[in-house]
């Protein structure tokens, strides 16, 4: 038995209006450690919110460790962790009385469960007698975490949670979710961060509501279809205005120092004509190579071919 | 239960860690209370008087002093001519001038019949007529004392007994209708803004994905103010007994009771207006603006309901500190028991009831 599985979710918002999800189906195994990577306002806090029984789905079903989320609402409440987009804890209060709370709220007690959060609560715990509104934006999420974990959940819903936390602590939360992964919780979790996708086991990637790949970060890299090639000169604005008229051009973005480029014929000499091209229109310090492509070059290409497939 | 305890203990630190919340809990009924007890009182205590005194004498040196010893009238300054007076009257600087003739005392010897004038500016027509009732009754005072000496047949004295309030002390007829404006604007508010704080800081969403019952969310948030707001009446309570000096002359078990029942109606209807709004300011503008004013105009206690036209009078029927205001004048003033106040008391319990259900039925489980 899957630990979570979506079939066919559609969620729309302002009377239909403005759609947030459009017939989503997907499966997460027990024990996965599971992405959900999409800009914002893909959908990833409305799916997040329908699989915690917090919205009500217009179509579709969906469960939870085998519970029904519209009809098993009180069961899913009981055993679940979510820790929301926001930072939602009670500023005002400590640290240890947010855990405290949090603890007695799902009936248990941090000594209880203090083996599972151990790890996290550790770093929190010089700070456990400030109120939780001083702390850092790592310390914050570190808390959030702890209060998530406290009922020893299992399945974990984090919804974006290291946005606008520091790349330190991005690394360390990473890190403690597979450490939490060896303590078989399901977990699922959302980020904006295409980097972080190649943390997870499994990835869906989610665009205006629709899931345009789901699979290993591995496999979705290798079914890459094209050569990618990364391009540089000395004058980047002009280079990239330039590669933008070049015939043969499919695609071109910047990315980091470099630009990246795949062409609609893959010849074999396509570097030095490319090269010839760019001397011709005056761009000095050229660099061309071939490269392999990494986890977001794979979703900028799925995320423009639905947009295109849209348009038409 | 001993998650229950656990949230209740948090809604006390949340209380208590906030000053807000402090100020408009304690801060606004002792204000309100002083406010309505000693600056908003009709009473008239210290009217600017002149006096014009062409007799100089013995009798009206002694009328003079009466006057100014009495808390109603601070004598300005004596004016000796008709014109000055009529100056300080345009200016607005005197309520009231009092007038002797230059043969004030001998008229009074000699013909047993003087005249004083008395001048008021009625612009204020309630002012001026108290004020001239106050000169009255001063003068007449001195009349029964030199008379005193003196055989007078038929003398008839008009005595007056004012009820429930012999000192004729203003508090008391306002301190009822603060208590039910007080609890009225805290209950609602506290209540209602506390509950869409935590909507608001999404700490709610948490709450909802946990096995705690959601009616217990609500009872739990109930609970301290129910505390809190009990001890705001206690503080009312003593201060405007040993304060403004309004006695509690019923009994006084009966008037806790009403009360608590008063304030679980308005925590109710806090509680009803959390489960319609999403910010915590819609929350305040709506509990305080709009309780406010239906209270203050509906209550009865700074327009007499009586007067009314009928439309209002029956949509007063249904402001809560209406009631409330009806049960607290007849135990505290009167001091009156339960059976002259049951109507009243069923009419409390019914609208505390309806508001619950009401408000239990429209708490969402869920988001949106």
């Amino acid at each position: 038995m899957s630990a979570i599985k979506i079939e066919h979710i559609t969620k729309t918002y302002d009377k239909g209006n403005v759609t947030a999800l459009n017939d989503i189906s997907l499966e997460v195994a027990k024990g996965e450690l599971f992405g959900l990577i999409g800009p914002d306002g893909a959908g990833k806090s409305s799916l997040f919110r329908i699989l915690t029984t917090l919205l009500i789905a217009d179509k579709g079903t969906a469960t939870v460790d085998g519970f029904d989320v519209v009809k098993d609402y009180k069961q899913i409440r009981g055993c679940v962790g979510y820790m929301p987009g926001k930072f939602s804890l009670y500023q005002d209060l400590t640290v240890e009385e947010n855990l405290t709370f949090f603890a007695s709220l799902f009936g248990t007690s941090i000594s209880e469960n203090y083996d599972l959060i151990k790890d996290i609560y550790v770093q929190i715990e010089p700070f456990k007698t400030r109120r939780a509104g001083k702390l850092s934006g790592g310390m914050k999420q570190k808390l959030a975490l702890c209060c998530a974990l406290i009922h020893k959940p299992t399945v974990l819903f984090l919804d974006e949670p290291t946005t606008g936390v520091d790349a330190v602590s991005r690394k360390e939360f990473w890190e403690m979710l597979k450490r939490l992964k060896e303590q078989q919780i399901t977990i699922m979790v959302s980020t904006p961060y295409m980097d972080e996708a190649n943390l997870c086991e499994r990835i869906a990637l989610i665009q205006n509501g629709e899931l345009l790949s789901v699979d290993t970060p591995e496999k979705i890299v290798a079914s890459y279809p094209q050569q990618l090639y990364a391009v540089k000169a000395d004058n980047m604005h002009k280079i990239l205005n330039d590669v933008r008229f070049y015939e043969n051009l499919q695609s071109v973005y910047a990315f980091g120092e470099y630009l990246h480029t795949t062409f609609k014929n893959d010849e074999a000499q396509i570097e030095s004509k490319l090269t010839a091209y760019l001397q011709q229109k005056n761009n000095s310090g050229i660099e061309i190579k071939k490269i392999e492509p990494t986890i977001e070059d794979s979703f900028i290409r799925l995320m423009t071919e639905a947009s295109l497939i849209k348009q038409h | 239960m001993k998650q229950f305890l656990v949230f209740v203990r948090k809604e006390f630190y949340h209380v208590f860690r906030d000053k807000r919340t402090l100020l408009i809990l304690f801060g606004l009924p002792i204000m309100q209370i002083l406010l309505f007890g000693f600056a908003l009182t009709s009473e008239i205590k210290n009217a600017k008087i002149v006096v014009v005194d062409y007799s100089k004498d013995a009798s009206t040196q002694k009328i003079i002093t009466k006057i100014a010893a009495s808390s109603y009238f601070t004598i300005e300054h004596n004016i000796l001519s008709y014109d000055d007076m009529d100056k300080a009257f345009k200016q607005g600087k005197i309520k009231c001038a009092i007038v002797f003739p230059s043969s004030f005392n001998e008229d009074l010897k000699h013909t047993n019949k003087a005249s004083i004038q008395i001048i008021a500016d009625a612009s204020d027509p309630n002012t001026a007529r108290t004020l001239t009732n106050y000169l009255i009754s001063i003068i007449s005072n001195y009349q029964a004392e030199i008379n005193a000496n003196v055989q007078v047949p038929y003398q008839i004295q008009p005595e007056l007994r004012m009820l429930y309030n012999p000192e004729l002390n203003g508090s008391m007829n306002f301190i009822p209708g603060v208590i039910a404006l007080v609890l009225m604007i805290i209950c609602t508010t506290l209540t209602s803004v506390s509950i869409v704080k935590e909507k608001e800081l999404g700490t709610m969403e948490i709450l909802l994905v946990s096995p705690f019952k959601p009616l217990y969310v609500i009872l739990s948030k109930v609970i301290p103010f129910l505390a809190l707001s009990f001890i705001d009446l206690i503080v009312i309570l003593l201060l405007s007994n040993y304060v403004l000096g309004v006695p509690i002359r019923g009994n006084i078990f009966l008037l806790l009771m009403e009360s608590t029942l008063f304030i679980i109606t308005c925590l109710s209807l806090g509680l009803l207006i959390s489960t319609v709004t999403n910010s915590q300011q819609t929350a305040m503008l709506i509990s305080m603006m709009g309780m406010m004013l239906p209270t203050i105009l509906f209550t009865g206690f700074l327009f007499p309901l009586e007067n009314m036209p009928l439309p209002l009078q029956i949509i007063s029927n249904v402001v809560p500190s209406r009631w409330y205001y009806y049960v607290v004048k007849a135990v505290m003033l009167k001091g009156l028991g339960l059976q002259a106040v049951w109507k009243q008391t069923l009419i409390l319990l019914g609208m505390c009831f309806f508001l619950l259900t009401v408000s239990f039925r429209n708490f969402k489980i869920r988001l949106a």
